[in-house]
């Protein structure tokens, strides 16, 4: 008898924790109900509005994509510990630079684009150095980056060009090897294989009728796939990973560990100047010029996003994928709320209750998981 | 635990608040829709006189109208806004052509897509041809400017400044060239890139002034820049005595026009830009008839012999 019971009793030092529970742990786990949520939303609201047809999907999981890839290297470098303001004005800097260095200085539209990832790299290395060096938040430095590189972006368009919109890009990318990897489309035999067997919609006059409306995917959706399938692997399947992960955490105890805290940062420094010189590229190869004002309050959309996707402001807590949904549930708010017909006055005040909202449910579950008061 | 109850007082809260605002939005589904998309960030204020303009329109017309723009005014946004305006499928369109690389793809899209598009306030008569639209609403800058100039000419004036607010925005620095040209000046000095706070604008307006002290005339492009300039010209005893012309009306320069601080406003009416394409779209989809040119709802001149109606509804529908 006795003997039965003692198998029976499970490790006293082992606390058991429901399946439910084991689900709650997962960091994405707010950001997957919201985008539940969400999408149910606008299913019942906004069914009819031409949101779920598929140049409305096209629309609404572009602007998702755009905030995922810049989401992803927020996400990273929010892990690590630390912030940038400065993705916004990268933005416009990377835009303006490749329109310059390619339209008014001549230089062929491939080297425009690998220099203006070189340029933007360093000046995200230098954030990082920056912040390592002085020991200073980096809420401080990268706002300082925020002002410099804006000014810098108006400052070179007016002496260079005298203008602030550069455009004329599109003609000089014309049979460019490089440019397409940013600024094409894949996939646009079969959406026209589509169109042909009447399953999608075409055009229905001017010099492209009979074409589909919506030609193809994207490269700026292939790269939110990738940028998110890299950082989630990177994340949670390498050593550098955990580096990440213990440099945001402690960064004192992960240097007595002997983890290199000051490259994992400046390294994820370089990461989100990566990344956002991927938005600014794919936008300036799209659109065909690069203005000014290109990207303003975009490091804000990104924070959000990420913190939507549950990662914690404080670091050490958080994931590429949850960021990934916190993205598409911006994006498809944004976008739906425009379908939905919602008064235009009312869109920041839906924005701020979603984020709030976000941040109660992640903090919510997070404080039942760990079981903090 | 607090939080768990805040958590589910805000839950609760939000899902009876949002269908509500919903409802107010969606009201008669049956008429013509038709969607303005705009490129002035949520703080112009300037845009409330369209939007009051469309919203009449509507009315009077019987048809739903939707106002869009992207927040923070990136223009790179607004191509996604009329790419999702498309995709709503609206009987029409009524966009601004503010930046023509970035905007002639979606609304060449929308045109290819059978949905008639009118091009108001920015833009040319030209690249509103190349897009396929029906028609252009709006001022023409430069003549606007030379008129405004050739005006200031037969008053005397013979060198002036120019406050730009939107140094980025290169149809509103038009103004000031055909300005500078109907004087038979060169723009270069003129120019001054203001900033758009207004503290910044009147201290960089009175720092002009103090260091060119022999300026004619004062020039300013908007209400942006013209109410810290005429508070600038109040603290430096110059208001009244300096010529002053601006562009565009508001509260602040109806009553500088009034006190003799500002000699003449240029109306653009942007009411007329929003109004009347709402009026040419739904008489276009109902019966065919289209006006066969573009329209220019200014420049119309507004000096103090004519101010009645203009001050009753500056801000509102002037």
């Amino acid at each position: 008898m006795s003997q039965t019971q003692t198998a029976a009793t499970p490790d006293e030092r082992v606390k058991t924790r429901s399946s439910f529970h084991q689900l709650l742990i997962r960091p994405e786990l707010g950001g997957i109900c919201g985008v539940i949520i969400v999408f149910a939303f606008f299913m019942l609201t906004a069914m009819d509005s031409g949101m779920f047809s598929l140049s409305g999907v096209m629309n609404w999981s572009v602007v998702s994509s755009q905030f995922i890839i810049i989401a992803v290297g927020a996400c990273l470098l929010m892990i690590a510990g630390e912030f940038d303001l400065s993705v916004g004005s990268m933005i416009g800097f990377a835009g303006m630079s490749i329109a310059l260095l390619s339209v008014t200085f001549g230089l062929p539209v491939w080297s425009a684009i690998i220099l203006t990832f070189i340029l933007c790299m360093l000046i995200g290395g230098l954030n990082g150095w920056l912040v390592i060096k002085t020991g200073l938040p980096s809420f401080i430095v990268t706002l300082a980056l925020l002002f410099i590189l804006r000014g810098l972006t108006i400052f070179g368009a007016i002496t260079a060009t005298n203008k602030t919109i550069v455009g004329g890009v599109r003609d000089v990318a014309q049979g460019d090897w490089l440019a397409p990897i940013f600024g094409g489309k894949v996939f646009t035999g079969a959406f026209q294989w589509m169109a042909d067997q009447g399953w999608i919609d075409t055009f229905s006059r001017g010099v492209k009728k009979g074409q589909p409306i919506v030609e193809g995917i994207p490269m700026l959706m292939v790269w939110a796939l990738g940028l998110v399938i890299f950082g989630h692997y990177l994340l949670t399947k390498t050593k550098f990973g955990n580096w990440i992960f213990a440099a945001g955490g402690d960064a004192q105890a992960a240097r007595y560990v002997g983890v290199p805290v000051n490259r994992v940062k400046i390294a994820m420094f370089m990461f989100t100047a990566f990344c956002a010189c991927v938005f600014a590229t794919a936008q300036v190869m799209e659109f065909g010029s690069a203005g000014a004002d290109r990207g303003v309050l975009k490091e804000f959309e990104a924070i959000i996003s990420v913190v939507i996707g549950g990662a914690l402001l404080t670091g050490g807590y958080g994931s590429v994928i949850g960021a990934a949904l916190g993205a598409i549930i911006f994006g498809v708010v944004q976008q739906g709320l425009f379908f939905a017909g919602v008064e235009s006055s009312l869109f920041r005040v839906f924005l701020g209750v979603i984020l709030l909202l976000a941040v109660i449910l992640n903090t919510y579950i997070r404080r039942k998981i760990t079981g903090e008061k | 635990m607090k939080l768990s109850k805040l958590f589910k007082s805000t839950a609760l809260a939000l899902t009876m608040a949002v269908p509500f605002a919903m409802v107010t939005t969606t009201a008669h589904a049956d008429g013509e829709r038709y969607v303005l998309v705009s490129h002035a960030p949520d703080s112009d204020s300037w845009w409330n006189t369209v939007k009051n303009g469309i919203k009449l329109a509507g009315k009077q017309m019987d048809v739903k109208v939707e106002y869009r723009n992207p927040p923070t005014g990136d223009l790179a946004d607004m191509a996604r806004i009329i790419e999702q305006a498309t995709a709503s499928k609206p009987d029409g369109i009524i966009t601004t052509l503010a930046d023509f690389d970035v905007l002639s793809g979606p609304i060449r899209s929308a045109v290819d897509q059978g949905i008639n598009v009118i091009i108001m306030n920015s833009g040319t008569p030209e690249q509103t041809r190349e897009v396929g639209a029906l028609m252009f609403v709006g001022q023409p800058e430069y003549d606007a400017g030379f008129a405004a100039g050739q005006r200031a000419k037969g008053d005397g004036v013979k060198s002036f400044v120019c406050v730009n607010h939107v140094i980025s925005n290169t149809v509103v620095a038009e103004r000031c060239r055909g300005f500078a040209d109907a004087l038979g000046i060169d723009l270069g000095k003129s120019m001054l890139d203001s900033g758009e706070d207004p503290g910044e604008i009147k201290n960089r307006v009175l720092a002009y002034l103090a260091a060119n002290p022999k300026t004619d005339a004062i020039l300013t492009l908007g209400p942006t820049s013209a109410d810290p300039t005429i508070a600038a010209l109040k603290e430096n005893g110059m208001a009244g005595d300096i010529y002053f012309g601006t562009f565009d009306l508001g509260t602040e320069i109806v009553k500088a026009i009034k006190e003799d601080i500002i000699k003449w406003g240029i109306d653009q009416q942007p009411f007329l830009q929003a109004y009347l394409p709402v009026v040419i779209l739904t008489n276009y989809d109902r019966y065919g008839v289209l006006p066969g040119n573009n329209i220019n709802s200014g420049p119309g001149f507004v000096t103090k012999e004519a101010l009645g109606l203009v001050e009753k509804y500056a801000g509102e529908f002037r």
